[in-house]
């Protein structure tokens, strides 16, 4: 090292202080740019999951959507009519994978009726021999009310419960329906849909699409559905004034024996909407059926096996590939804000929202 | 020149790959939580294979650094710099090394596939756990933070070095010719 006598003063000292607390402060501002913190305005996982709590209350240790449901335990079995047009492993000739999933309805409140809304969700996760994975979320209705992430957020302040009422705005939710023509077949649907008195009727859709991958290296766009094996309604219904029937409806069907879904594949042809969950695809496209989901066991999510996992939609084992619908990306980055926010609750990580003490 | 005076040419190469990537990663790492269109998807595909790289960067580097001691600090470095500035190193090191195993661990704990990409995928190292994924995200957030406050404070000082003091310790790393 040089003498410290060798040295001469440098020149223009405050200047070279200057350029110092500019690198530093330049380099702070770009990952507070970056970061989010000097950008409020942009849309992040952070402000969807605010809103979906903004509407529904902070339920710790819960889904910020979806949160009541069960977990489903089975396997999935290949018919092995799909491995012409996808690689996955799971999908080749006499296949058994086995499957934890979940059944679920939508909304934000853990304790809200199971006739709230008519909708029902069931995700999937497939667990691979070689330790890959896939992971599906898929709801009982023909399309998604929006396109974008943005408009879903959109679609969440629009229809916040007015404290006074309790219920959304007819004029703001109204105002945003006519800013959103996409909306227009799935409004068409729910005026009619009605509470279904059973998970295991449904037919649940992927809704976005996806892309297969053959062997060959060719893509398909696809989307899936579920589609139950005995779609029958049952004994007619709920008595009046249950709102759990749903859980004890499936613990009674598995009480006789497994049920089951055919996982069909609906192949798009060319100008079908890849990247636009709003719109219907024809009823005459291709469907092959990819094989058979067999639930035989359920459990309640408190201390399930689907408790801690998240249903992100872009986890894919080799031979199936996210489209360019926007809404795949948006649902991975949300879900995995609310999986941080639920899984450090559970740790009680100091600082998080914790359950009331119960009375 | 004096070599003793400098890196080993090696620990120079290392260390600006390193920043470039370690930087990188952070500001990938920052931008990818807080988006939800398609960037999100690439920023991610970037994070973990880099961030393995980073890893096995930093044990090289880690070994190299225990074989190969660096020039000292000047005498005459007052000696709270010269503890902040080793304190500060190791810091460095510690992180380059624990946060790439954190997001190891912690996708291993949420029972993620731990994809590299290109069909590469490792194993887990943790048993799946729920709550263990809730301490091990918000570490990787919280550390990533102290990782960019210690990269602020690294940079600072060495500039410090080069434009205040003058005193060799930025030319120590950048191989450049040292002011007389």
């Amino acid at each position: 090292m040089h003498e410290p006598e060798n040295r001469r003063p440098p020149a223009h000292t405050a200047w070279r202080w200057a350029l110092i607390g500019v690198a530093v402060v330049g380099a702070a501002a770009a990952f507070g740019y970056v970061g989010g913190w000097l950008a409020p305005d942009r849309l992040t996982p952070k402000r969807i999951i605010d809103a979906l709590q903004n509407n529904a209350g902070v339920y710790p240790g819960y889904r910020r959507n979806h949160p009541k449901g069960v977990c489903v335990m089975g396997r999935f079995e290949s018919s092995g009519a799909l491995s012409p047009y996808s690689a996955a492993q799971l999908f080749s000739p006499g296949t058994s994978t086995p499957v934890v999933g979940r059944l679920a309805i939508p909304g934000g409140n853990p304790y809200a009726g199971d006739s709230s809304a008519p909708i029902r969700s069931f995700a999937l996760r497939f667990d691979m021999a070689d330790g890959e994975q896939w992971r599906t979320g898929m709801n009982a209705m023909p399309v998604f009310p929006v396109t974008t992430a943005k408009s879903f957020y959109d679609l969440q302040v629009a229809t916040h419960p007015d404290p006074a009422t309790g219920k959304p705005d007819p004029q703001k939710a109204g105002a945003f329906f006519s800013a959103h023509p996409e909306a227009g077949p799935f409004l068409a649907w729910i005026k009619t849909a009605k509470p279904s008195a059973s998970y295991t009727t449904e037919t649940y859709r992927s809704l976005n699409a996806f892309y297969l991958r053959d062997k060959a290296g060719q893509k398909h766009a696809v989307r899936w559905q579920v589609v139950p094996e005995h779609p029958e309604t049952g004994d007619g219904g709920p008595a009046a004034g249950d709102t759990d029937y749903l859980a004890a409806d499936l613990a009674k069907r598995l009480g006789q024996g497994p049920v089951r879904w055919h996982l069909q594949m609906i192949l798009a042809t060319d100008g079908d909407p890849i990247d636009d969950a709003t719109k219907i695809w024809p009823d005459d496209r291709q469907v092959v059926d990819a094989g058979t989901v067999v639930i035989d066991r359920m459990e309640a999510q408190a201390n399930g096996p689907c408790r801690d996992v998240n249903y992100d939609p872009t986890i894919l084992p080799q031979g199936i590939e996210v489209s360019n619908d926007p809404l795949l990306v948006a649902r991975s980055a949300a879900y995995a804000d609310s999986y941080r926010r639920r899984t450090t609750e559970e740790a009680h990580v100091p600082g998080t929202a914790q359950p009331k003490e119960k009375q | 020149m004096n070599r003793a005076d400098t890196f080993h040419p090696f620990a120079r190469v290392l260390h600006w790959l390193m920043a470039i990537a370690i930087l990188s990663m952070l500001f990938i790492g920052a931008g990818m939580v807080t988006s939800v269109e398609s960037k999100h998807a690439w920023l991610l595909a970037i994070h973990r294979p880099l961030g393995m790289t980073i890893f096995v960067l930093a044990l090289i580097r880690l070994g190299f650094r225990l074989a190969h001691p660096p020039p000292p600090l000047p005498a005459d470095l007052p000696e709270w710099q010269k503890l902040a500035a080793h304190a500060s190193h190791w810091l460095l090191y510690a992180l380059m090394i624990a946060m790439p195993l954190i997001g190891w661990g912690m996708l291993s704990a949420g029972n993620y596939p731990v994809t590299l990409g290109a069909g590469l995928r490792l194993p887990p190292i943790l048993p799946a756990d729920g709550p263990l994924f809730g301490w091990l995200r918000d570490a990787h957030r919280y550390l990533a933070w102290l990782f960019f406050l210690t990269f602020l404070a690294h940079m600072g000082a060495a500039l410090m070095h080069g434009l205040i003091r003058r005193d060799g310790v930025l030319q120590s790393m950048t191989g450049g010719k040292p002011p007389v």
